[in-house]
């Protein structure tokens, strides 16, 4: 681990949420098999929001799907508070890149309502937890409008109330932002962070965005090309102004650890 | 004084939002008006010029006659029952071949999303039946189930059953995967992640997929109740159309055919009207 921030309070406590050990993941293409995820290991801690950053194609995805449970390790374990993940559940909601992850045929409120009452929650108690995520996401005045008539950023400003209403263990986000115009991407990242404070929610987000590693996480696992490994743990919590020198080095420190990864990048790969 | 000047002088006001775009009525255009008045207009038009048509050319009685026959045929076979009663049966056996059809078209398509034998099942006969003009086997039909309502409730159900099967089985399979992981995700599985994901997802292609069935199921029933004059107990529209034929009874042969369309009519707005309530509003299917 390589400490770059000032020492300051940690979010969350030493407890892992989350955890990778030894994870080999790969698929079965025409029976053959392809290792994507090569040899990885991490801890995600309770309360913090962790970055998975690394090359387009190093099995990011790869990793959260499997702590989806959507996917399963072929060697080596991935568990949250010490289950495997071995099946899809609403402890590890996941808010996707795509934005058609909503469900069309529902209004903004019942794709938060409903959710919760699949996992059992009454009518009365659901709908008073939608009403409040959509508050924290600033969605009140979008709650009665179905899908289709929002805008990219509100999009996944939904799927991000949906998730946090389901109280997960742990919240799973595969480059949420990743296909939105700069300033709605800034915006949300803000608002993630924002969020993510005030509700202790626990968080691994996928990125290759290094800018955005520093800025929204606590923590930057790295990885290499594939079949990747970890090329690092970056402590970046507490960093959240571009200008901070502290900052800046952390980018430098990111950008040299992928740049030196064996097969170099190309040049403009990471912002 | 100066002020109500500026506001009237002012060659091109500026465009302000919510205001309502109004034409001078001297350059009001045809395709300005709303769709009702237009459609409307046009059709009182075209039964005028059918009617004058058949009063001026003098034409055999016996061969064409004007709309105001045909409306008073209308009326009487309302007020006799005759016509109401054929429409009736020949509703009931649509209906009943169109539940068959779409109990069969669930079964053979909850299949096919779940074993891969059931695809090739569905596609083979898919590919087989569907090309198949469904009147073809009516013969067969009746050599099984003699000339009775059943045969035409078969002739029909194999109508109806395989474009609704087709569709069906394709808004499954064209489902968007993101939002089934979502389904997953929250804790859907089994019946309840088809039920409540998969089914909604499949409902533009689900409803055009009865509107092909119901259009081939019509089709056929008129056709067969046509040609072999059968409907089950009492005949049916093909049957009253027919029969009437046979008595030259012209202007109740108009009113037979004019029933089918209207009824055609009726159904079609009733399917828009489901679009708009459902895939439309939701932004499932462009407004065409
Ligand atoms: N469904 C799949 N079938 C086969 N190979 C896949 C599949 N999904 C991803 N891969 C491969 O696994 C590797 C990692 O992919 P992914 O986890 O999506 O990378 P990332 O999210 O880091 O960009 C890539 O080489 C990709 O081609
Ligand atoms: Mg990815």
């Amino acid at each position: 681990m390589t400490t770059l921030a000032p020492p300051r309070e940690k979010p969350g406590t030493d407890v892992s949420m989350l955890s990778v050990e030894h994870a080999q993941i790969g698929y079965v293409v025409d029976g053959v098999r392809h290792v994507a995820v090569g040899d990885v290991s991490f801890e995600v801690r309770r309360g913090e929001t962790t970055m998975l950053l690394g090359p387009s194609g190093c099995g990011k995805s790869t990793l959260l799907k499997t702590a989806a449970g959507f996917l399963h390790p072929w060697q080596g374990t991935v568990t949250v508070q010490g289950r495997p993940t071995s099946k899809p559940g609403p402890d590890r909601a996941v808010v996707f890149q795509e934005f058609d992850q909503l469900f069309p045929w529902r209004t903004v409120r019942d794709n938060l309502v409903y959710p919760q009452r699949v996992n059992g929650r009454d009518k009365a108690e659901a709908r008073r937890r939608a009403d409040e995520y959509l508050e924290l996401m600033h969605l009140v005045p979008a709650a009665d409008r179905y899908p289709h008539q929002l805008s990219g950023g509100m999009k996944q400003r939904v799927a991000i109330a949906r998730a946090l209403a389901l109280d997960p263990d742990v919240l799973l986000m595969d480059e949420p932002f990743g296909a939105l115009d700069a300033q709605t991407r800034s915006r949300l990242q803000r608002e993630l962070k924002d969020v993510a404070a005030r509700t202790g929610v626990t968080v691994l987000f996928v990125t290759h965005s290094i800018q955005e590693a520093v800025y929204v996480g606590d923590t930057v696992v790295v990885l290499s090309t594939p079949p990747s490994t970890v090329l690092d743990n970056v402590d970046v919590a507490g960093l959240d102004d571009p200008a901070d020198p502290a900052f800046t080095d952390a980018l430098t420190r990111l950008r040299a650890l992928l740049a030196h990864d064996d097969h170099e990048p190309a040049a403009g790969a990471f912002e | 004084m100066t002020v109500t000047d500026t506001v009237r002088t002012d060659p091109v006001a500026p465009p302000v939002e919510g205001t309502r775009v109004r034409r001078p009525l001297r350059e009001l255009r045809w395709g300005d008006l709303p769709t009702g008045p237009r459609r409307t207009a046009l059709v009182v038009a075209m039964l005028a010029v059918w009617q004058v048509a058949v009063e001026v050319s003098g034409v055999n009685p016996l061969l064409v006659v004007g709309p105001v026959d045909v409306a008073s045929a209308m009326v009487d076979g309302v007020a006799d029952g005759s016509l109401v009663e054929a429409t009736l049966t020949t509703l009931k056996i649509l209906l009943t071949a169109m539940a068959i059809g779409i109990a069969v078209a669930a079964v053979l398509t909850t299949l096919a999303t779940w074993t891969k034998l059931g695809e090739d099942l569905l596609v083979l006969l898919t590919s087989m039946l569907n090309p198949l003009p469904a009147i073809a086997i009516l013969p067969l039909a009746i050599l099984w189930f003699g000339l009775s309502s059943t045969a035409l409730i078969v002739v029909i159900a194999n109508a109806v059953v395989w474009p609704i099967s087709i569709n069906v089985s394709q808004g499954f399979r064209t489902a968007n995967p993101t939002v089934v992981a979502v389904g997953r995700n929250i804790g859907l599985k089994g019946w309840r992640l088809v039920r409540d994901v998969l089914m909604p997802s499949a409902l533009p292609h689900t409803i055009s997929g009865l509107k092909t069935g119901w259009a081939f199921g019509w089709r056929t029933i008129i056709a067969a109740e046509l040609v072999f004059g059968v409907a089950g107990e009492g005949g049916g529209l093909g049957f009253y159309i027919n029969n009437a034929r046979y008595f030259l009874r012209t202007p109740e042969v108009f009113a037979g055919l004019v029933t089918i369309a209207l009824i055609g009519i009726l159904l079609d707005l009733a399917f828009t009207a489901l679009e708009r309530r459902t895939v439309l509003r939701w932004g499932m299917k462009a407004e065409s």
